[in-house]
């Protein structure tokens, strides 16, 4: 077990591309969960006072129920999603060869919506698409997140990099600048995490709701003044990619709750 | 074309920024030709739309919600003139290439800035002066 585990960390080392100055080393690498208080960790931890948990059981009974004009379930198709969904959105967002480009777990779950089940596509933070997307991940709760490792993926971590990177907005401030730089310091008296999105879709108790990576990534854009991609965009995409690579190895939280 | 008129409104806009001129390592004269309002400036410091507070702490008693990205702004109109003070608040990066403080009068050369606030300095030429007037008060 111990050699095993040597091998795997010596490969993970061999393939890891070079960091750039001020990106987060793998083993300094924190969840947002670990800047929080007491009681917030204590919200996550206990399934029965976690909020998010009341759309995972709405997930659960909408992954059972036939949908659309082709009258299928995605359990009709996928079977338990206890075992055929797991792992699977600690790799998302994931290339799809046919459009040739990352879907997100949203996107993917519309997409089979579309082609699958002939249903209209939901759309994006309605509580459907919420809840049958934190159904899902939630199968992968205390999975590593894999998200990138995919070769054809590999331009696309680029691209989300480089948006992280960008200064933007009238503040002219880039992700980097909050996320790799000052994490563990304070903005406006609130702890400034390293922006990890281990946790999608989750509950922030500002939002009284449950959200996604894409609404949070917004928030943070409107925050320095920058004109917010679009939800779906490929650039929201790229950084959602990019995000999920930087946080590599960390394990899936879903559903995570948040300040 | 649309972008190319799109640019000419934007630089319109930005051009109607008061011209300054920049002596040294600051601004000696008021950006409005008058001088500040102190206590509109302490207000404004305060604001968390100016920003100010988001990174820096200061001799705010009044508020915890203050920032620690940033030195403290006790004393900070010992260790700088008006004119420094000034040139800082228009363009940080004159002083730090690097710095994270935005340039708050200022509205060219920034990327996807949202329609709200396209064309627009973060803060006009008056409330600059009450600010400057409001650090050049913090004297420990
Ligand atoms: C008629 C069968 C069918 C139905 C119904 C269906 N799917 Fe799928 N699903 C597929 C197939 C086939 C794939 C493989 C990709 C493709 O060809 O679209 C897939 C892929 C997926 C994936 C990606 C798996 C991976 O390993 O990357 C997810 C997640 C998923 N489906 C979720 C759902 C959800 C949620 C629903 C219900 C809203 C659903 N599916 C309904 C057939 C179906
Ligand atoms: C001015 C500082 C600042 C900038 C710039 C900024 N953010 Fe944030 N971000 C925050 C704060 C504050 C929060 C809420 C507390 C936290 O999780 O850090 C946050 C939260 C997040 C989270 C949620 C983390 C979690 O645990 O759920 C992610 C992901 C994130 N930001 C990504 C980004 C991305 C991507 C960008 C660039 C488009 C960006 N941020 C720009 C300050 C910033
Ligand atoms: C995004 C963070 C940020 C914001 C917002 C910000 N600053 Fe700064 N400021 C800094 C940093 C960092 C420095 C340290 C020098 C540097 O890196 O440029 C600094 C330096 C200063 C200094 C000189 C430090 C000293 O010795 O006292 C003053 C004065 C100052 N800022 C005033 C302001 C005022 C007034 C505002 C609001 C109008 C403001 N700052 C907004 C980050 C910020």
């Amino acid at each position: 077990m111990i050699s095993w585990r040597a091998i795997a960390v010596a490969t993970l080392f061999a393939v890891a591309p070079a960091l750039l100055a001020g990106e987060i080393p793998p083993d300094a690498r924190r969840s947002g969960y670990t800047f929080m208080g007491p009681d917030t960790r204590a919200m996550q931890d206990d399934d029965t006072s976690n909020p998010g948990m009341l759309f995972v059981l709405d997930g659960e009974a909408l992954w059972a129920k036939k949908t659309g004009s082709a009258n299928r379930a995605c359990a009709d198709c996928h079977g338990d999603a206890r075992s055929s969904m797991k792992g699977v959105a600690a790799r998302y967002p994931a290339f799809d060869k046919a459009i040739g480009r990352p879907v997100t777990l949203d996107q993917r779950i519309n997409l089979c919506r579309a082609d699958h089940q002939q249903a209209a596509p939901l759309p994006y933070e309605d509580r459907e698409l919420l809840a049958l997307s934190a159904f899902v991940a939630h199968q992968s709760r205390g999975i590593p997140i894999t998200a990138g490792d995919d070769p054809q993926a590999k331009p696309f971590v680029a691209q989300g990099r480089a948006l992280f990177m960008q200064r933007e907005g009238q503040l002219n401030l880039a992700c980097t600048n909050c996320h790799d730089d000052n994490f563990d310091k304070r903005l406006a008296g609130a702890p400034i995490t390293q922006g990890q999105p281990t946790g999608y879709p989750l509950y922030r108790l500002e939002w009284q709701t449950l959200g996604s990576l894409e609404r949070r990534l917004r928030s943070c854009m409107t925050g320095v003044r920058a004109q917010a991609y679009d939800y779906g965009s490929p650039e929201l995409v790229a950084l959602e990619l990019y995000l999920m690579s930087r946080a590599r190895g960390l394990p899936m939280e879903t559903p995570a709750v948040r300040p | 074309m649309i972008a190319l008129s799109l640019a000419l409104a934007a630089s319109a806009r930005a051009e109607e920024l008061l011209p300054y001129t920049i002596v040294n390592d600051g601004i000696p004269a008021s950006l409005t030709g008058a001088p500040g309002d102190v206590a509109r400036g302490r207000a404004l410091v305060l604001a968390r739309t100016t920003t100010c507070i988001l990174c820096h702490s200061g001799p705010f008693p009044e508020t915890r919600f203050q920032g620690d990205l940033a030195p403290d702004l006790t004393g900070a109109g010992n260790r700088w003139s008006a004119s420094q003070l000034r040139l800082r608040l228009v363009d940080a990066s004159r002083f730090n290439p690097d710095t994270i403080m935005p340039s708050y009068y200022r509205a060219d050369g920034l990327v996807r800035v949202g329609r709200n606030f396209a064309g627009k300095p973060i803060l006009s030429a008056a409330e600059i002066e009450d600010i400057v007037a409001f650090l050049a008060t913090l004297r420990d």
